[in-house]
């Protein structure tokens, strides 16, 4: 009976650990499913088009440009390798300014005649239209071929308007460089407070004291990210603004406090148990040699934890590049490349959370936060190899 | 015990009678939540369930028949109404309320109008500094929403006719962080819905003609002398007009309009 019992239960524990372990390789083969579509989506806008006049020389725009074209910074086709002509920008919802809506029929069925003979009469015209209305290509009118958006795009480009017309862009340089460089800030700040706790708590602290701290740490863990977020907002933007006299508070700086503060108990916990565990008889070995206390700290328990002291600051580091909702609100969400801490940015897990929501379904935005998501899994991926490798090196011998 | 008994009834109430499904905007969800309670009270059988998602979300819905009426913070498109007219069906509009965009500054800083154009120059990034427009040397921090508000869209299309906002520009996740932001930063500036202005931030006037500069107030919106004005629409099927009907009917009668007073948005009575 108490054998049957036992295989009953071994047998529930292995379904589970399979379950999780099934559950976790779903999720990434689902991240992945999601983000293989980028990279064989057109440049321009899914199911629109971008039409000359068959006259015009240009054979092809980047992203960038048809961007500054549509936002009137190029001018003249002479910019883009065309006629010295002034470009005359056309959107769908311009038709009406160019005739009248009786002339587009009933049904809209006259729309391609219509758009030909505006193209025509306008040989420097770009027009962005739905595929659906193109007209003839046999009229003097020419679709754009742009292409498909490429790697060099995507890893390399600087811009970040996911809901640009008619070409997004998702040049994603300024994410990722956001991330690493508030979660490095984050993890500098975070290291030698959490290394003192660590060690005040392990070694100084009376029995006392310790059962006092411990639990006031470990508390800080179990805040809502959002209300750190919004003490960051409230209390560390505005004095960052006095501090450095910045015209504006939401920097990288602001982001990398808080996030130190959130990394901070995982740091300390992990740290102080590494320190812990070193045994007595290292500790009573120095002492009995002679060694003070302080000594037998700095040269005897600090050496023999140190891979443990190493893998709490990378789980720390892998706390603060996942983090989001925090971030989100302090950090001002501008997407460009830092270069000071002083300085917005915007990180790969808040334009996620920002974004998501409303990207439609299965669209190229949404494949392209799926690809955000990737690179994210790719990071803490390392991170987390970091940890095991470091954790799993044997104590340094000593002497 | 009780919390269970109400949750059941509600699960109940919600597979009973014939539901009126409402999706899209949420900008307008709530706004018609307000409506479908208080049309509850008014109808007892009446059965109204509304949920969010986004205009684009509401009117594809309406499309494939999985909800009766469309919320939308933006008019339909040609080829959204082109696809609901291929599937036979004919497309009613309703403009059930409106809501006003104010351009928001620091309470300290002296400009107090600006035309459209120095807006849309300002957002895209051409003016960089205060004392270009009017006000102290201070450079201008640039307030906006995320890119997947339609708040953001509106402002896009209205101020800057479709042009891109700069990439410099600091996104925030709601309005509640615009306003926080702009209050405590001398040289900021940004856009919020007229229900949400505090005294904590100053509102601006604007201007579309140079001429005369217009304050966003309740009475300019809604006699339409204010410029930065959106429609909130509900979009149905000619199909389903006798069943949505009487829940329309409501919101816009005198009872609803007063709801949509309530919520912050400018009614159409």
């Amino acid at each position: 009976m108490k054998k049957f019992f036992e295989t009953v239960v071994e047998k529930i524990l292995m379904v589970s650990g399979t379950i999780t372990s099934l559950t976790i390789i779903l999720i990434i083969v689902f991240l992945f499913s999601q983000a293989t579509g980028l990279f064989n989506s057109s440049v321009v806008e899914e199911n629109h088009s971008l039409v000359v006049n068959s006259q015009n020389r240009v054979q092809t725009l980047t992203p960038m440009q048809i961007k500054d074209i549509f936002d009137q910074e190029i001018t003249s086709w002479i910019e883009v390798g065309g006629e010295d002509e002034d470009i005359i920008v056309f959107r769908f919802s311009d038709i009406t300014s160019y005739v009248s809506e009786e002339e587009l029929g009933d049904e809209f069925q006259f729309i391609p005649q219509v758009m030909s003979k505006i193209i025509n009469e306008n040989p420097a015209i770009i027009a962005f239209l739905p595929d659906q209305y193109l007209p003839n290509p046999t009229d003097g009118t020419r679709v754009m071929d742009c292409g498909d958006i490429t790697l060099g795009d995507f890893f390399g480009g600087e811009e970040w308007f996911p809901t640009a017309q008619p070409a997004p862009l998702f040049g994603v340089l300024p994410l990722i460089l956001g991330t690493l460089w508030v979660s490095l800030a984050a993890i500098l700040f975070a290291l030698p407070f959490g290394l003192a706790g660590a060690i005040f708590l392990s070694e100084l602290a009376s029995s006392r004291v310790r059962s006092l701290l411990k639990p006031i740490i470990e508390l800080l863990a179990g805040i809502p990210s959002v209300v750190y977020g919004f003490f960051g907002l409230v209390v560390i933007v505005p004095l960052l603004q006095d501090w450095f006299n910045l015209a504006v508070g939401e920097t990288a700086l602001a982001g990398a406090i808080i996030l130190a503060i959130m990394a901070l108990p995982t740091i300390i916990t992990v740290a102080e148990d590494a320190i812990r565990s070193v045994p007595r008889t290292i500790r009573e070995a120095s002492l009995a040699l002679g060694a003070s206390k302080f000594q037998t700290i700095v040269k005897v328990v600090i050496p023999y934890a140190v891979s443990g002291i190493m893998a709490a600051v990378v789980l720390g580091i892998g706390r603060a590049i996942g983090e989001t909702m925090a971030v989100l609100m302090v950090t001002g969400n501008a997407a460009v490349i830092p270069t000071t801490l002083l300085e917005p940015v915007r990180t790969i897990p808040a334009t996620i959370a920002a974004e998501l929501g409303e990207a439609p379904t299965g669209g190229v935005h949404y494949e392209a936060l799926f690809m955000l998501g990737v690179i994210l899994f790719v990071i803490t991926l390392v991170i987390s190899i970091t940890v095991e490798i470091i954790a799993s090196k044997r104590p340094k011998q000593i002497m | 015990m009780k919390k269970v008994i109400l949750l059941a009834l509600a699960a109940v109430m919600t597979f009973g009678a014939s539901a009126q499904k409402l999706k899209g905007s949420d900008t307008v969800l709530p706004l018609a939540q307000k409506e479908a309670e208080s049309y509850s009270v008014v109808n007892k059988s009446s059965n109204v369930s509304v949920t969010g998602g986004g205009s684009g979300v509401g009117i594809s819905a309406l499309m494939d028949g999985s909800t009766d009426i469309a919320m939308a913070s933006r008019k339909i498109k040609l080829d959204e109404k082109m696809k609901l007219q291929e599937s036979g069906n004919t497309v009613i509009e309703k403009v059930i309320a409106k809501d006003a965009l104010a351009v928001i500054v620091n309470p300290n800083n002296k400009v107090s109008q600006l035309t459209r154009e120095q807006l849309e120059q300002i957002f895209t990034g051409k003016i960089t500094n205060w004392k270009e427009v009017g006000g102290a040397d201070l450079k201008i921090v640039v307030y906006s929403r995320e890119t997947s508000s339609g708040t953001y869209e509106f402002f896009k299309e209205s101020i800057l006719k479709n042009k891109n906002y700069m990439a410099s520009v600091l996104s925030m996740p709601a309005t509640g962080a615009i306003i926080q932001s702009v209050g405590q930063t001398p040289g900021a500036i940004g856009y919020v819905g007229l229900a949400y202005l505090t005294p904590s931030v100053k509102a601006l006037k604007v201007s579309y003609d140079g001429k005369t500069y217009i304050e966003p107030s309740f009475a300019n919106s809604k006699n339409g002398t204010y410029p930065v004005v959106r429609p909130l629409f509900f979009y149905y099927t000619k199909k389903n007009e006798a069943k949505v009907k009487p829940f329309i009917d409501y919101v816009m009668s005198k009872d609803g309009q007063k709801i949509v007073g309530e919520v912050g948005y400018i009614d159409v009575l």
